[in-house]
């Protein structure tokens, strides 16, 4: 267990690598003179050459990386053109907002998404079921923002139950937090209930049909034990996986959400750079957004160790 | 080969979704003579007007006339009636390249990995590198680095759905290289390049017909998002996802511009899922595990 543990860390070497080499070809993506493009059309002509030399456009493709991979390995990810600030640190503020969201959103996917998904395959064929399966196809098409603003104008606007934009920190207490952050995790957690119920029906219903699922329910366990001990616990791989997979789906809807509620979060630094054409937060975000999506799924596997004690490596 | 379309057009899902994208169809080339003006032109006069106002309306040609706004008009006095069907163009037409494109390079890719063994480790380890960033990031920064174009849009939407694609192509291609019908080929003698094209990828056309309907929906999905965010294409080309963006600024007074292009987007995207839905069941039944294709 030791060496796979090792072998699945090492793994995640070759992937970050690859990540940073396409983050890096990026700005030279841009067409003509990078630097003249970045510099906007009121620059003068001593501003693209500053901004060449501070992104090493004016050196060969191979010194280039090396000197971003050499900053990479200090966790050094440049300064911003626009914010004037060191990248890394206008990433540390945005971050609490972000990852607020996200483990909102993911605490309420599940909480919603993993019983919903367990009741329908018990009912297989049911209402619920049914109902679910609809659920889950108009969750996949119905856009976050169009979603997101649809829950403003009832819950925010007409009701008044939530405010409308912002963010209140932790700091503020943990209700203010609460209260400003809801209305944003719900919006964001419909696709990714969508995606949780679906997996969690196949799952839950297949592992019912499992001899050892007819001889719980013969030796008389009560039914409810029955599916969280025996079909829950050993459907859990598949929904772990997905609830990882998801992550990506996860991280696309944060930065859209966001920008719909007005959350200063990565999301928003994402928008406003690309915008101002500041690419080294660009890649910074980029960057961080393929790290953290790693990491999570790297936990996943690992996961897998305490979820199914038959998956020895 | 008959009974299979029998089969596929006696779905619901398939119909409903079919009969749905048809009239989008239709709406996205009649766009000029359904009663609708220059999406571009706007009439100061008649700013922020709510749906069905009767107005009268100044059109490009500078002639004053009655006119209803089915739809109203938006912050700078331009038809949103006009805009959201003119905007069926956009959606559709990105819809279907991203399908065509992500499906072509994915293909071509696919084949290779999955014949040729070489290739495989180092494409299959660059794809994992593309998949590790979260697909709309990959979009916004490409369009960021080549400025919205139409053109830019469309491969900047397909370039993170080609992994996906190349890792369906390749699975498929893995097990048909066992199939005894290509160890037959191989023994007579067949180039391996007939043996891609003749054998393995007619018999890869379902799966990958069906992936390329969701790659198609989700692509709409994602140029609305461009679009709302403002990274899209400029507001002279209407796309439902900008008469969105420009609606963000009056919402709570004129939520309406909202809600028109949200509905004709959410009725897009969900005909094509339940025609892929569709497709997938009847075409398919092993191919059924959609939440590990996302």
């Amino acid at each position: 267990m030791g060496a796979f543990l090792v072998k699945r860390i090492l793994a995640t070497i070759p992937v970050l690598v690859i990540v940073a080499i396409i983050v890096f070809t990026l700005i030279r993506l841009v067409p003509g003179d990078p630097a003249a493009v970045i510099a906007g059309n009121m620059a003068t002509n001593e501003d693209i050459a500053r901004i060449r030399t501070e992104l090493g456009l004016d050196r060969g493709f191979l010194t280039q990386l090396a000197l971003w991979a050499k900053g990479l390995a200090s966790s050094d990810l440049g300064q911003s053109f626009f914010f004037k600030k060191e990248v890394t640190a206008l990433i540390g503020e945005r971050l609490e907002p972000t990852l607020s969201l996200a483990f909102l959103t993911i605490v309420l996917t599940v909480l919603v998404a993993v019983p919903l998904g367990t009741l329908a395959a018990w009912r297989h064929g049911g209402w619920l079921d049914r109902a679910l399966m609809g659920f889950s196809v108009l969750g996949f098409s119905i856009p976050v923002f169009v979603l997101g603003y649809l829950l403003v104008y009832v819950f925010a606007l007409k009701l008044d139950w939530f405010p409308v934009q912002g963010y209140r920190p932790l700091r503020d207490g943990l209700w203010p937090w609460l209260h400003q952050l809801l209305l944003p995790a719900i919006t964001l957690s419909i696709v990714y209930v969508a995606l949780i119920a679906r997996v969690t029906r196949a799952s839950v219903a297949e592992a019912l049909t499992e001899d050892y699922v007819r001889t719980a329910r013969a030796k008389g366990l009560p039914e409810a034990r029955v599916l969280v001990r025996h079909a829950l616990a050993n459907a859990a791989v598949p929904i772990v996986t997905v609830i990882g997979i998801g992550i990506a789906l996860l991280i696309g809807g944060v930065v859209v959400t966001e920008s719909v509620y007005s959350i200063p979060g990565l999301g928003t630094l994402t928008v406003d750079a690309v915008l101002a054409r500041d690419f080294p937060v660009i890649q910074g975000v980029i960057l961080f957004f393929a790290f953290l999506y790693v990491m999570v799924n790297l936990l996943v596997d690992l996961s897998y160790l305490f979820l199914d004690p038959r998956i020895r490596y | 080969m008959n009974t299979t379309v029998a089969r596929v057009l006696r779905n619901g899902a398939v119909r409903f979704g079919g009969i749905v994208l048809a009239v989008l169809i239709a709406v996205a080339v009649l766009a000029p003579v359904l009663g609708t003006v220059d999406p571009a032109w706007l009439d100061a006069v008649n700013m922020n007007q709510p749906p069905m106002t009767k107005a009268d309306w100044t059109g490009p040609d500078n002639q004053t006339a009655p006119r209803t706004l089915l739809m109203g008009t938006d912050s700078f006095g331009r038809d949103v009636y006009s805009r959201v069907l003119y905007g069926t163009r956009v959606s559709l037409l990105v819809g279907v390249s991203v399908a065509v494109v992500a499906l072509l390079a994915g293909t071509f890719f696919g084949l290779m990995a999955g014949y040729f063994r070489r290739v495989d480790a180092v494409l299959m380890r660059f794809m994992d590198g593309l998949m590790a960033i979260p697909g709309i990031l990959l979009a916004i920064a490409l369009v960021a680095a080549w400025g919205a174009r139409l053109s830019t849009v469309i491969i900047a939407i397909a370039v993170p759905e080609i992994p996906r694609v190349t890792r369906l192509v390749r699975s498929l291609v893995l097990s048909i290289r066992e199939e005894p019908y290509i160890e037959a080929a191989i023994s007579i003698g067949t180039p391996t390049w007939k043996i891609l094209l003749r054998h393995v990828l007619p018999n890869s056309i379902a799966p990958m017909v069906v992936q390329g309907t969701y790659v198609c929906a989700s692509a709409i999905l994602i140029e609305a998002i461009l679009s709302f965010l403002g990274l899209g294409l400029p507001s002279e080309i209407p796309t439902w996802g900008n008469i969105m963006a420009e609606a963000r600024v009056v919402f709570s007074s004129a939520p309406h511009n909202m809600w028109f292009p949200g509905i004709f987007l959410a009725f897009t995207v969900l005909a094509v899922n339940l025609l892929g839905d569709g497709l997938r069941d009847t075409l398919d039944p092993k191919f059924n595990k959609r939440g590990a294709q996302r």
